[in-house]
Parts: C-alpha cells; structure tokens; sequence
C-alpha cells in the first residue's frame, strides 16, 4: 500500500517537532549544568567590581558602555564620526540621556 | 466523509500541487527556512546574552562613581571618597583603578584591573584566556608592558582565568595596586572611580541623588542602570539586534509581498478548474490555506532547529563578524540556551502567520471569479 502524502506529511512534521522538543530538552538540561559557570562568573563580576560584559575590545566606549561618556565615540576631534564597527551596533546607555552632565 | 478525512484529502492534494511545481517551491521554502534561521538566530542569540548579562551583572557595585571634566571621564581624588563616604545609607566606599592598554606587538586592548588579592603578589598577573591566546602565554610566562616611562616592565603570570568565563574576563590582567600604579605613574591618592555599597538597596536612587548635589562634578552610575545598558544593546528595537534583524525582516516582507500579489497563469487555472468541476470557493481556499502551512509550518521548524543549532551548539559563528569588528581580541563564549515559549510564538506569529495570510489573499481573489473567465485567461 503506498503511503499518503498527508501521512508523508505528518510522519516529517512530527519528526521536526520532537527534534526541536529535544533541543529544548537540552537547552533546560545545559542551563542546570552551566549553573555553576553562571556562578562563576558573577563571582568574579563582584570580586573584581566589573561592570560590563567583554563583548567588543576594539573601542573603549564599547568595551565598557555603562561607565562611557558621551563624547568618547568623538574622542578624536568633534567632527570625527564614530568610525569603530561596534559602535554602529552599539546603542548609547539609556542612562546617557539622564545625567545632566551628558547633556 | 468525516472531516478529518476531507482535510487530508484536501493537504494531499495541496502537497501533490506542490509537487508539481516542486523546483519553485523547493527554492522558496530554502529562501524560507534561511529567512526564519536568521530571524531565530538573533532572537536566540540576543535573549540568551541578555539573560545572562542580568545574571551575572547581578555582582557588579551598587553604585560606580566617576568624576567627569569638560565632558570625560577623569581620575578622581581620595578626597572624593571621604566626602562619600560621609552620605548617610553608604556602608562602604573603594577606590576602583582599571585601565586600558594597547599591546603593539599584536594589535589587542586589554583592560587591567586592580584587586586586593592581587596586592598579596606583586610581579604577577592573573590574565583573560583572550589575552593568553594573543600573547601565547601560559601560566610562569613573563609578559612585558610598556610604561608610563617608555620603560618595560614584566609581570609574571600567575593564573589563566578559565575559559568559560570569557564573557566577562577575555580581556582581562588582573595586577597589584602597586604595578598598576608604578606602571601608569599615577599618585597614591588617585584611582579611576569609586564604588559604593548601599546599607539598603531601595534607598540607592536617594544616594545616587545625594551624590550628585554633594559632588556636582561627578556622575553616579547605578546597577540598575548598568542592567538596563545591555537590555538596551539586547533589546528587539534597537542596537545589535536591529541591526540583523533589520536586513532579514526586509527580505521576508519583499518575499511575502512577492507571494501575496502574484499568482501564475498555471495557479489560476488550476483554480479555475477546480471550480468547474464543483469546488466550492472556501475548499479551494482551504486547499491553498494548507499549501500556505505545509511551506510555511516546515520551513519554521526547520529554521529553528537550525538557529539553535547555530546558536547554541556553534556559539553564533555566524555573528562572530559582527560582533568582532576590529577587534584582535574577541571572546570565545557558548552562550546559555534561555529560551521560552514566548519567544516561540513571537517567532510563529513573526514568519508562519504572514506567509499564510499572503498566500490566501491572491487565491481569494481568482477563487472569486467566475471559472469560466479565468480559464479562458
């Protein structure tokens, strides 16, 4: 008996859904078992007062967004355009446009 | 015929029509499954580096005081501290001395940083795995840095940070306060910026507030808002994640604009026929609505096992470019898979919905002509 295509069908579909059933599986199993690594490095967060995380070290500002100031990405003249690839990608901290001394 | 029965007749003739087609089709479903990769990837990618950001930014100082001339950031005084430390609801003031350094030989930034522990060892450094990888140092190697003086100086390292830490240490060198300050030529009572501990963290807004008519040259920047910086840089509307996610949504609208205002001469007179020979206008749509799903359901599932795969089996390699930039030192890290059921659905209604809505509006539109007509086109 040859098999439908519907059945064909379902069969795939089926087979998708439990292999992404198994990767959630995984993605619960890895974020217990990272617990500890996720431990880690907020340990080391505290112990050395870090205060970013070590995205991007090509420019300063975006190496440590949280403590930039605003004229950093024109650091070089105030005509200069911010010319370092992550800072394109990288929007200013939203505490940039509170402070009265950033303004 | 029961109704189960009349859908699968109806999805096998949907699939049999689109096996028909099957070169057009096997391309727009490749196109498809690469559209909802990416769109998956970055939403996988971005809320599994902000969740984590929140969790580990979670030790970072209550409060980061920095003292800012003519628009900078500058050194601060112990003068400074004392005056802090006098702020009714502060427990604890320490001067924090970090700072960048370029390495010339392989073009790298590092960030050094002070600790007391590292006071007890003098000459020796505790380096990021980044920095042992750019300099091929291991543990007993002497690594030399430049002086403030032109002079070299060299530290002996003393311990790798591990490598699954790299999200926070990669760049790294941990050294004693007095190397830092001998090798930069700072005086004893200037540090970078000051950190502060808040007795009860609901009253950090009020110090914060205290700080700033106490020190008007100075800027106090809080947790709260060292979090909301990487929800900021993470978030959907804005920065890194916009910046992919911009050129993928645009090549998903140009496609389901494609789909929704065409349909072929072959399309249409397929309905055509199938109205002759007694189809009713809401099969016929019924029949189009699966062919919509059977594209659209396949090529979700299979984008989304491929961006977790991407992204948390391959560590985003594919975003690896964009977020090193010029960067010679970039950190190796295997993002956590936090994910939710939310962002499922967000992804469902983002891809699957608008597909088959645009594949439905056209066939209504020739399902609603006389057959006739069309036929004859």
């Amino acid at each position: 008996m040859r098999l439908r295509k519907s059945s064909a069908f379902i069969a795939f579909t089926v087979i998708n859904v439990t292999g992404l059933a198994l990767l959630f599986a995984h993605g619960a199993v890895e974020r217990q078992r990272q617990a500890p690594v996720l431990d880690e490095k907020r340990i080391i967060v505290q112990r050395l007062g870090l205060t970013d995380l070590c995205l991007f070290t090509d420019a300063r500002y975006t190496r440590n967004p949280a403590v930039a100031d605003r004229s950093t990405p024109f650091q070089d003249n105030p005509m200069s355009l911010d010319y370092f690839p992550s800072g394109s990608i990288l929007p200013p901290p939203p505490h940039l446009r509170a402070h009265e001394l950033d303004r | 015929m029961n109704w189960i029965d009349k859908q699968r007749n109806i999805v096998d003739f949907a699939l049999s029509s689109l096996l028909r087609r099957w070169k057009k089709n096997l391309a727009l479903l490749c196109v498809y499954t690469f559209v909802v990769f990416i769109v998956a990837s970055v939403v996988f990618f971005a809320e599994a580096l902000k969740r984590e950001a929140g969790l580990v930014l979670e030790g970072a100082p209550d409060v980061v005081v920095q003292r800012l001339v003519a628009g900078r950031h500058d050194l601060i005084s112990r003068g400074h501290m004392e005056k802090l430390g006098s702020i009714t609801g502060v427990s604890d003031v320490k001067g924090r001395l970090w700072a960048y350094y370029f390495e010339p030989s392989v073009g790298a930034n590092y960030t050094l940083v002070v600790t007391e522990e590292a006071a007890g060892r003098p000459g020796t450094v505790a380096i990021g795995a980044g920095v042992s990888r750019t300099l091929q140092a291991g543990e007993g190697d002497l690594i030399a840095f430049r002086g403030h003086d032109g002079a070299y100086v060299s530290l002996e390292v003393a311990r790798v940070f591990p490598s699954s830490s790299e999200l926070v240490s990669a760049d790294l060198v941990e050294i004693s306060e007095a190397d830092f300050r001998a090798l930069f030529g700072l005086p004893d009572d200037i540090y970078t910026d000051l950190t502060l501990r808040v007795r009860n963290p609901k009253e950090t807004v009020v110090v914060a507030d205290k700080i700033r008519r106490l020190l008007p040259d100075t800027r106090p920047i809080l947790r709260e808002e060292i979090l909301r910086t990487y929800e900021a840089l993470f978030d959907w509307r804005g920065g890194i994640v916009l910046a992919i996610f911009a050129g993928a949504a645009l090549a998903f609208i140009i496609f389901a604009w494609d789909k929704a205002t065409s349909l072929t001469l072959e399309e249409r007179r397929e309905i055509g026929i199938l109205k002759a020979v007694g189809w009713e206008t809401s099969e016929v749509l019924l029949m189009k609505s699966w062919e919509g799903i059977v594209i659209s359901l396949t090529a979700f599932l299979l984008g989304l096992i491929l961006a977790y795969v991407h992204v948390f089996f391959t560590s985003g390699t594919l975003f690896e470019p964009v977020l090193k930039g010029w960067a010679v030192l970039y950190p190796r890290f295997q993002p956590v898979p936090f994910i939710d059921p939310y962002q499922v659905a967000t992804l469902f209604f983002l891809t699957v919905v608008p597909y088959t809505v645009a594949t439905i509006i056209p066939s209504w539109g020739a399902a609603t002509i006389d057959p006739d007509t069309i036929m004859r086109q």
